[in-house]
């Protein structure tokens, strides 16, 4: 492995991105810019920037602040202050980042909300969460209720239900907060711009299926969509980091390139995997080398579906503005029913001939984790291929246990190994 | 040759005992028997908190409330389905569908209630592709022409769906008729609360759980019948009060307490005057209008009627303002938070609780329970303590 570190050009470009986002958050309370807080899973960027507002994402802020060790402080105050041990630590970690004075990842303050934005997207918790938030904030809150595909299909009943919500309720008041009429031409153009970037990150995402993989789908997955799920949707910006994203993974096609990883490039693949569920985030470097080391690239993963199933043709539609937004909050991996849930990641083993699947389950995730091990069960009978299944958590790292994890997954690729063998 | 008049006492044990039974009977004998009771019935299950008996009632179908297993079923398959932070009553739920205790029932509904219970839909879907399966996503949104609307597509589809496998249709005047059915069971359970709330040494927990749980498993014109009979018996006999304190109970809405937990509440000093114990058998208290358009009723007594729960969008902000009421109104000395582990709508609700309570001077005191806890010393000493605490102190602790 080469142990020269590489920045591409698209990291340094996202780079940028994030911080003029974050700049632009610390500002915007003195530029008279307004803030709406809502959630990754279903998020409506293209409208809230149509309206001039800017997006903020609490599990954003939550996984930022695990990744830069301040999580764990964060959820022993909400602890202290009544919260759960039991309960989903992104909460905890938020709820403890606001007693703190609210400074973002990036050490510099968030702005308060203008509006809650609760996106009732494939989450129980974020219901909880916004009505914990609104005790602390002094601002207006809207339900966005996003209806679950319970019978594996999105039913006209829906897509109406969510449209007259957009339509009706969310509109007049984004309008109300930031005092700008809604303008659909503006919305359209947003989308089509949503639109041409996606194009670009499925691209990348499917490049997976070269062997040897060009791209790591979960651990540098995150980082590809990054921009595209949280305040970048809709975007020139976007358009141009995932146009550069696609050109440098082309090149490593070309040159028959592993994925960058945290020890440089990957020289040889040895062992490809499908991932269910998503990273831990305390320890994600530490996660990431015990995959790389030992050769193993995930070139699949559902929780870089969390924002949407580009992969399965879904666009954003300039022609259909608030029908698109409906079901794409609808269609979000999280919002899939168990069946389909298995489909997609049965799918995904054989379409990018993975030698076998891993569950990472979260403790803080029901939504993810409530009933994996049937998951697990069921793509093992489907595939024959090898399953393995490790636990940790989001952002608390009371709950990595490094050498564990470490232990299961040389199990696991030594069960990879005997099934080449035929054992 | 002399006989023998049963006493109120003995006839009110007697009533008991029976809904003791249906609660201790884990392969649902009783809906077996009203199966076998005429040809092509069917029985629909329903996982907690909520959903719409009236409708699968008027198809001609038992609803049956599916509340877990209790401390009394052992847990051979059902744990292999769910890691050890998932909370408790799936994995019992799971053991009775895998060992064949609920395959009297011809399908299965699972309300919004949590991640949980979503995902447990389509493990099911999973592992009975042969039976009706559907995840009942009931409305956050309270707005009639959004959230009513969208409920009143939701409730015709299930109407048409066990309607399909009764082969009666719910017709407006059956679902009406429904209506008056449900209502009858309201007005005699609002009758039950209130005796409770009021003379609560004359209602026992345990008794006025078990008839709550009674309610989810036989057809409910039996079980209004069975309320009016003991309203009338614990009437006629007089029971020792003792000096308890009052207390409101709140977050055991869907996984269960044992009924020894109740039990262990009341001899540790507390009476239990009002709670959210089998939550969705009252959660619309007050009669449903039976005169308009039905599907339109249930969709406006859910979005306006029902009461504040944790698993439901708290849309008016009256959290905090319905809990200090619902004290007031029961006139409770105080308030036991009691969540099952790892039930993410009742403990991430309580630090909003306990700041309304805070706020209000009202005492509580917090703890865990699993449907299956077999250890109450620990919750003795606990609500013992609360309890002499509130005697000794009042509302100043």
């Amino acid at each position: 492995m080469s142990t020269a570190a590489i920045k591409d050009a698209s990291m340094e470009q996202q780079k940028a991105l994030m911080a003029g986002y974050f700049d632009a958050l610390a500002t915007a309370p003195e530029r008279g810019q307004k803030c709406v807080y809502t959630f990754v899973p279903g998020n409506l960027t293209e409208l809230i920037r149509s309206f001039d507002l800017l997006p903020v994402l609490p599990e954003i802020n939550a996984l930022q602040s695990g990744m830069r060790g301040k999580s764990a402080d964060y959820i022993g105050l909400a602890e202290r202050g009544g919260h759960s041990e039991d309960v989903c630590t992104y909460v905890k970690c938020d709820i403890g980042m606001l007693k703190s004075g609210n400074i973002g990842p990036t050490g510099k303050p968030l702005p308060k909300p203008d509006l809650l934005l609760l996106s009732y997207t494939g989450c129980f918790t974020f219901l909880k969460w916004f009505e914990l938030l609104r005790e602390e904030y002094d601002c207006p809150i809207m339900m966005l209720h996003i209806p679950y595909q319970g019978d594996g299909e999105i039913t006209p009943e829906m897509r109406d239900y969510v449209v007259r919500q957009i339509k009706d309720e969310l509109i007049p008041q984004l309008e109300r907060i930031s005092g700008v009429k809604y303008d659909e031409d503006r919305l359209r153009q947003a989308l089509a711009l949503s639109s041409k970037a996606e194009d670009d990150l499925v691209w990348t995402l499917e490049s997976a299926k070269h062997v040897p993989s060009p791209i790591d789908a979960y651990f540098g997955g995150v980082y590809y969509i990054g921009p595209i799920f949280t305040a970048f949707r809709g975007t020139q910006d976007a358009v141009d980091y995932y146009r550069l994203l696609r050109s440098e993974v082309q090149g490593r096609i070309d040159q028959k390139l592993g994925p960058v990883t945290p020890d440089g490039v990957l020289e040889k693949e040895r062992y490809r995997l499908v991932v269910e569920g998503p990273p831990n985030w305390t320890s994600f470097r530490e996660f990431w080398k015990m995959f790389s080391c030992e050769g193993a690239v995930v070139v699949a993963s559902t929780y870089t579906k969390v924002g949407g199933l580009y992969d399965r043709g879904f666009r954003h539609d300039p022609d259909h503005p608030l029908e698109s937004l409906a079901d794409y909050c609808m269609g979000c991996y999280t919002n899939l029913n168990f069946p389909r849930r298995i489909e997609l990641l049965e799918s995904y083993i054989n379409e990018y001939q993975a030698d076998g699947f891993l569950i990472n389950s979260v403790k803080s995730c029901n939504s993810f984790s409530a009933g994996q091990l049937m998951i697990l069960r069921e793509l093992e009978r489907r595939t024959g291929r090898a399953g393995g299944f490790i636990e940790s958590d989001l952002v608390d790292p009371r709950y990595f246990s490094a050498a564990n994890i470490k232990n299961r997954l040389e199990s696991y690729f030594q069960m990879i190994e005997a099934k080449r063998l035929g054992v | 040759m002399m006989t023998t008049e049963i006493s109120p006492d003995g006839q009110l044990a007697a009533l008991v005992a029976d809904a003791q039974r249906l609660y201790e009977d884990l392969a649902f004998g009783s809906v077996r028997a009203w199966k076998d009771g005429a040809q092509g019935r069917r029985a629909i299950g329903f996982l907690p908190i909520y959903a719409p008996r009236e409708i699968i009632h008027a198809c001609g179908a038992l609803p049956v409330g599916i509340m877990g297993g209790s401390d009394r079923l052992e847990i051979v398959r059902g744990d292999s389905y769910f890691q050890s932070y998932i909370c408790h009553l799936p994995r019992s739920v799971v053991e009775l569908a895998v060992s064949g205790r609920l395959d009297a029932l011809d399908g299965f509904l699972f309300p919004s209630t949590c991640d949980v219970i979503r995902n447990l839909s389509g493990m099911f879907k999973v592992l009975f592709p042969d039976k009706y399966i559907h995840y009942l996503d009931l409305p956050q949104n309270f707005v009639a022409g959004q959230g009513g609307r969208f409920y009143r597509s939701e409730l015709q589809s299930i109407a048409r769906a066990v309607g399909a496998l009764t082969g009666i249709e719910a017709t407006p005047e059956r679902l009406r008729h429904s209506i008056r059915a449900y209502n009858d069971n309201r007005r005699v359970l609002q009758q039950l609360w209130q005796l409770r709330c009021d003379a609560p040494s004359q209602v026992s927990t345990a008794e006025y759980y078990l008839l709550l749980r009674a309610g989810y498993v036989v057809p409910v014109e039996e079980h209004t019948r069975m309320v009016e009979r003991y309203l009338s018996l614990v009437g006629s006999v007089e029971r020792r009060a003792v000096d308890n304190i009052r207390v409101l109970v709140r977050g055991a809405f869907c996984e269960q307490p044992p009924l020894a937990l109740l039990r262990t509440l009341e001899r540790a000093g507390c009476y239990v005057v009002d709670d959210d114990f089998v939550q969705g058998i009252r959660l619309i208290p007050e009669p449903i209008d039976e005169s308009g358009d039905p599907f339109d009723a249930l969709a406006h007594a859910f979005l306006h009627r029902s009461l504040p729960c944790a698993v439901k969008y708290d849309a008016k902000r009256t959290k905090a303002a319905d809990l200090v009421d619902a004290c007031k109104r029961a006139q409770a000395d105080g308030v036991i938070l009691m969540a099952p582990s790892f039930c993410d709508p009742a403990l991430l609700d309580q630090p909003m609780l306990q700041k309304a309570l805070e706020e209000a001077g009202i005492p509580f005191t917090t703890f865990k329970y699993s449907e299956d806890t077999g250890q109450f010393q620990v919750i003795r000493e606990q609500a013992g303590t609360f309890a002499d605490a509130i005697k000794l102190w009042g509302a100043t602790i």
